[in-house]
């Protein structure tokens, strides 16, 4: 009998299915590694499980017994915690009082409710001794923690809660190679004691090397799940992509690749990356592949000016110092963010303006609006794009992320640019709009644009790139050429650690 | 589809409901005194101060800021206005130089959002305690009397029978609407309050932008000053207290979120007419002062409450 089971699960946002029927069973004190593309729903997933979101559609037990979740507290309660990327604590907070949040022992004393500070403290040092991370003193503030330490504290919260239920979202991400292998002895041991992992990671081998058994989606699908000693590398990786990974590309379009148009040496950006130099040619599509965290989407910032940038950078053969997007802008070096909602859109307002807002330079005369152009040129970029909208009027937040992504990069196509930083164009949209943005990207290329492409997606960096880069920690790690690579070769060189 | 045109409806001519449905009331409670021409000419004359104050406001809230110093920049530009009319002989340099100190004092509240990167909220509190201190120095406490008569023009004069604070704010209304409706500018402020990130990323100057719009609410601010004084005819050494909030609260009456990046300036005017409409209406049924203000609180409040939950109630 499976301690945790969801039956039929489907979840939609706003019209789009994430989840589509989902059926799986997660047995007890078993490490189950889920793994899928960005955009393939596992967040969404395991937020359902841990009551963040309703689904749709479908039934959840936990030992057999129908549950509704309608909050994390009620998902808590039933002994089920999931540990976020980004953590749950109050960081001007001590460890203990971090452990204890929202249900602080008390104790009377004349008549009042004291918080039983002395009891929180004992609890706190025996949930970390069971972690054997008694390093961590229970009267350290949160935000003096490292990074893995802090993950402790989530466990230890968890774990002194009675949770039976541990889901991990990539909890490695941010973790040297020594603090994994620490993070790893500790879920083994807690999986000897009985407590179920689920455990989300886009590093394959890490997967291999702790979880029981692994389930693999994709767009939303359950594509099976099986256990690890009876597959391979390739075949989880095969499961992800899907067999129809002709049809999720479009045809190669022929292009042009020109003379360097932009020269990067030496440039490092606070603790992002360090010492990173390449060349980027005209009409070139460049791939800057590497995991989450590699420092590839800060150095696509750096250059567009959103962060310092040490180190030289030649475009068209001058020096060029970008201290602002201004200047980026000016010279035609444009970005397209990775997270469109903080750094791509105005969300309240609606498409004609977003789709003006950086090109007012040539819509205005005298700061006065000249509605006719912008209109023309809010009209032919959308049709250019295939962008789906119920009008011009219609307010960004509105729209499906696909065509909010398409709002996004049509503001820059609108002004002919010389490069496009395209910082995970894709994440988060349909298969349809994907092969849009694809055909986009190509129809760029051949127009003699300059691409780089940042993207944890693999497939895509491989797919789509003239010649890709791989990051990691901060550095390139090697340059591929992908018609001779294979996903595995660029996964080898995106996890590469430093050598210390 | 239609749901999110309707919390837009809601939220954009609600207000203009309500002032209809709040007219509709007194004009039932007092048709002979209040339903008339010349009533409705002395609500807008009595509105036109806070509309003045409530539009430079607007600009400040839209950028996601607030500007608490609007009343005591009333209060000092006044003073400046009737001193400098009185030292120089001449209305004009008192004007320009009330309007000057206005706009001035406005930009170091914006310089020091935008560059000191104070919380709008703190910095503004902060010059208004300062601002309100140097009127008090200025005025020694008393107030300047002796006013030449062009100087109460402003505030008392009449072109073709229309007192000339409504044509005033009719011309800075227009003015305003023209900015943030057709031009870069207005886009800019819009943008800037609606995601600052997204803006910087588009190439806008942030920080220009910024200080603009608290040196806009001073200049208003200014004006509206002017035109209290001279329609009392002195510049009282505490005038203009509270004027913020008056000027806040058209504002956000008027839709406009708090949060910035969103609001119709036809609704910041229909906002500072609730509130004159209230006060004249309350009056004439001769409801005490005291009264008075607990009313204007609950209607405010309601308004309000009323708006954001016709966007739940649409969303849902």
């Amino acid at each position: 009998m499976p301690i945790l089971r969801v039956e039929n699960i489907h979840k939609s946002f706003s019209g789009v299915e994430v989840l589509k029927n989902i059926n799986l069973g997660i047995e007890k004190g078993e490490i189950h590694a889920i793994v899928g593309e960005n955009g393939a729903g596992k967040s969404t997933l395991m937020k359902i499980i841990a009551g963040e979101y309703e689904p749709t559609e479908g039934k959840l037990f936990i030992n057999d017994e129908e549950k509704h979740f309608a909050s994390p507290l009620d998902a808590i309660n039933s002994g089920i915690a999931l540990i976020h990327q980004e953590f749950s604590l109050v960081p001007q907070l001590t460890v203990y009082e971090n452990i204890h949040l929202g249900r602080e022992p008390s104790r009377r004393f004349i008549g009042i409710e004291f918080v039983d500070k002395k009891k929180m403290k004992r609890e706190t040092t025996e949930v970390l001794s069971k972690l054997e991370a008694l390093h961590i003193s229970s009267e350290s503030r949160i935000r003096d923690l490292s990074v893995a330490d802090k993950q402790l504290v989530e466990i230890a919260k968890a774990l002194s809660v009675n949770s039976r239920i541990l889901i991990m979202d990539e909890p490695t991400a941010a973790l040297t190679l020594k603090e994994t292998e620490n993070l790893f002895t500790i879920l083994k041991n807690l999986k000897n004691h009985g407590v179920t992992i689920i455990f989300i990671s886009h590093r394959l081998e890490e997967i291999f090397e702790i979880a029981d058994r692994v389930s693999v989606l994709r767009n939303g699908e359950l594509i099976g799940t099986k256990n690890i000693e009876k597959v391979v590398m390739e075949d989880v990786v095969s499961m992800m992509v899907g067999r129809s990974l002709k049809h999720r590309f479009p045809e190669k379009v022929k292009h042009n690749i020109g003379e360097v148009i932009l020269k990067v040496e030496k440039a490092s950006s606070e603790s992002f990356f360090k010492n990173v130099s390449f060349e980027l040619h005209k009409g070139e599509i460049l791939g800057i592949a590497g995991l989450v965290g590699c420092g590839n989407s800060q150095l696509g910032e750096a250059i567009f000016g959103l962060r310092e940038l040490n180190g030289t950078v030649k475009f068209e053969g001058q020096n060029l110092k970008i201290k602002n997007p201004t200047d980026a802008i000016k010279h035609g070096i444009l970005l397209v963010p990775e997270d469109r909602h903080t750094l791509g859109l105005v969300l309240q307002r609606n498409i004609k303006e977003n789709h003006a807002l950086p090109n007012l330079d040539f819509l205005t005369k005298l700061g006065f609006i000249r509605s006719k152009r912008e209109k023309k040129s809010v009209l032919s970029t959308i049709g250019y794009l295939n962008t789906q909208v119920r009008g011009i009027g219609q307010r960004v937040e509105t729209l499906s992320g696909g065509n909010q992504q398409k709002v996004v990069l049509g503001k820059w196509i609108a002004r002919s640019p010389k490069i496009l930083i395209l910082d995970e164009p894709t994440r988060g949209i349909d298969v349809g709009a994907k092969f849009e943005i694809y055909k986009f990207i190509y129809d760029q290329a051949a127009k003699g644009v300059s691409i780089i492409i940042i993207s944890s997606e693999i497939a895509e960096i491989l797919n789509l790139s003239d010649r890709v880069l791989v990051m990691s920690e901060g550095r390139i790690t090697g340059e591929l050429d992908p018609k001779e690579s294979t996903q595995e070769d660029v996964l080898s060189l995106a996890v590469k650690r430093k050598e210390s | 589809m239609s749901k999110t045109m309707n919390s837009d409806f809601i939220r954009k001519y609600g207000v203009i409901f309500g002032l209809g449905g709040i007219i509709v009331f007194f004009a039932i409670e007092s048709p002979q005194y209040f339903f008339t021409i010349s009533n409705f000419m002395l609500i807008s004359k009595q509105s036109s101060i806070n509309a003045l104050l409530a539009i430079g406001q607007m600009f400040v809230i839209l950028t996601a800021g607030i500007d608490l110093s609007v009343g005591s920049m009333a209060g000092l530009t006044g003073a400046i206005a009737a001193g400098v009319t009185i030292l120089t002989g001449s209305v004009f340099w008192g004007f320009l130089a009330g309007l000057a100190v206005g706009a001035g004092l406005g930009a170091v509240n914006g310089i020091i959002v935008a560059l000191a990167k104070v919380p709008a909220f703190i910095a503004t509190l902060a010059t208004m305690s300062a601002i309100a201190g140097i009127t008090l120095i200025y005025t020694q406490g008393q107030p300047i009397w002796n006013l030449p008569k062009e100087f109460t023009f402003a505030g008392q004069g009449e072109i073709g029978d229309i007192p000339f604070p409504i044509i005033l704010m009719a011309i800075v209304f227009i003015i305003a609407w023209i900015i943030l409706t057709f031009t870069k500018y207005g886009r800019h402020v819009y943008a800037v309050g609606g995601n600052i990130r997204a803006s910087r990323a588009a190439g806008i100057k942030i920080k220009s932008v910024l200080i603009s719009v608290y040196t806009i609410s001073g200049f208003l601010a200014a004006l509206g000053g002017i035109v209290l004084a001279s329609r009392l005819g002195t510049a009282e050494p505490t005038a203009g207290t509270g004027y913020e909030l008056d000027a806040i609260a058209a504002v956000v009456l008027g839709g406009t979120s708090l949060f910035g990046g969103e609001g119709w300036i036809v609704g910041t005017i229909v906002g500072a007419y609730i509130i004159g409409v209230l006060n004249n209406g309350m009056t004439i049924m001769n409801i005490s002062p005291y009264y008075q203000e607990v009313v204007k609180g609950v209607v405010i409040l309601l308004a309000v409450m009323l708006t954001s939950f016709g966007k739940k109630f649409w969303n849902e």
